[in-house]
């Protein structure tokens, strides 16, 4: 129980072991502590900011859903618009084309009527010729008596 | 239990005694204790060996469960430091863990069976030795004077000018005053409560450690002489069977308490190191 030399081996023991620690024991284990508080700070920041994203994000979807939808009703009334405009236009057009087509028609008809007046008229004239004829049995002479047979047919 | 040659005497003494090697014939002082030497350095690479393993490949990601703990015991005393030591210095930390770390494993040999190592010491012919190193004297004064030549390298160079504002210091705290009579007067009982502060220092650190580990000790080998008499065949004996009930429970009740005492001193020790290292770097304003 006396100082003795092994006080001085002690200290010196106990500077290499404060050296060691100090060069290859602290740093390290400190360091990757470190590293770690650090990557969690940034990883914790990272999740901040993807949810700020996230709900700008989700805003603008809903802004953007909002102008869609303006949009499409926007279109919607547009196509019904139209759609009924080219309705009326497709109805009068067809309503002109009837009265074209009618109005073509009547006067075909008619002309067609006249012709067969005139047709009749004219048969009706070698008839009443005929039977003229046939009555004073005697030959006229139909050179003769245009104007008496022109007379005839406008009365007829 | 051990052969009780010389009685609870000659036992306990037997347990105190160190194993030494002389360097230089019959000098006292060129004498190795050979026990605390090995056992320190046995501890100091016991220490290294496993902080080392760890620090080597020390990850930022997902820790071991070894880096873990690890990562406890340095996150507290980084804390710890950092509460106390407000200078600048890459030193103080490390140190602060190299004595907790250490101290501690020297304490912990207190908790392994006082004959245990000794009688397997005599296995390989070693007839007795001392296995707690910092019930050793000149294990715990090796510490504490290490620290204080830490101190006094801090005090010399942080303390500008070199040296000088550390001996400024000395003569000029605690007590002083405006008027430069009554300071150079001051300077006398400055002097003198700076020399026993200064010597207090590494002695109260060593001694504190080592009265408390030796204490511990000696009740260790208190409450093994219960069954000095007894040998294996009185196990059964009325007489041996109380005492071998008697010593379980007194030295499970103390090694108990001693968990609390050897950790406690270790964090003291590394706590007074770190606050007469900060004291060391603190600049006094001069006034």
């Amino acid at each position: 129980m006396s100082i003795n030399v092994t006080l001085i081996i002690q200290m010196l023991v106990f500077f290499a072991v404060i050296w060691f620690t100090m060069k290859y024991i602290w740093p390290q284990i400190l360091g990757a502590m470190e590293e770690r508080e650090k990557k969690i700070a940034d990883g914790l920041a990272a999740g901040d900011r993807a949810e700020k994203e996230l709900n700008q994000a989700k805003a603008k979807v809903d802004t953007l859903i909002v102008e869609a939808k303006e949009q499409a009703s926007h279109i919607k009334d547009q196509a019904t618009q139209m759609a009924t405009k080219i309705k009326d236009q497709a109805k009068a057009d067809a309503l002109a084309e009837k009265e074209r087509q009618m109005n073509a028609a009547k006067a075909e008809i008619e002309q067609e009527a006249n012709r067969a007046k005139e047709a009749l008229r004219q048969q009706v004239s070698a008839l009443a010729i005929a039977g003229t004829e046939k009555l004073i049995s005697k030959e006229v002479d139909a050179g003769k008596h245009a104007d008496l047979l022109d007379d005839l047919i406008k009365e007829i | 239990m051990a052969s009780g040659e010389g009685g609870a005497g000659g036992y306990i003494e037997h347990h105190l005694v160190n194993h030494t090697t002389e360097l230089v014939e019959n000098s006292s002082f060129w004498t190795i204790n050979t026990d605390s030497v090995f056992y320190t350095l046995l501890l100091a690479v016991l220490y290294i060996w496993f902080f080392r393993r760890v620090a080597k490949k020390a990850s930022s990601g997902v820790p071991s469960k070894t880096q873990n703990l690890l990562e406890m015991v340095i996150g507290f005393i980084d804390a710890q430091v950092k509460d106390i030591f407000h200078g600048n210095s890459k030193i103080v930390a490390p140190l602060a863990l190299s004595i907790f770390i250490w101290v501690f494993m020297m304490n912990f040999m207190d908790l392994i069976p006082v004959d245990l190592l000794p009688w397997l010491g005599t296995l390989v012919g070693i007839e007795y030795m001392r296995v707690v190193p910092s019930t050793d004297l000149n294990i715990t004064f090796g510490l504490s004077f290490g620290v204080m030549l830490l101190v006094f390298y801090y005090s010399f160079t942080v303390k500008k000018p070199f040296a000088l504002g550390y001996f400024k210091e000395f003569a000029t705290h605690p007590f002083e005053s405006p008027n430069l009579l009554v300071q150079t007067i001051l300077a006398v009982p400055n002097i003198f409560l700076n020399i026993v502060e200064t010597v207090a220092k590494p002695v109260s650190l060593g001694l504190r450690l080592f009265g408390n580990m030796y204490a511990g000790e000696l009740i260790f080998i208190l409450i093994a002489v219960l069954t000095l008499n007894y040998g294996m065949a009185d196990a059964f004996s009325v007489g041996g069977g109380v005492m071998s009930i008697a010593q379980f429970l007194l030295a499970l009740v103390w090694a108990l308490f001693h968990i609390l005492i050897i950790t406690l001193q270790a964090y003291i020790f590394m706590m007074l190191s770190v606050v007469y290292l900060n004291m060391a770097h603190e600049q006094h304003d001069s006034h």
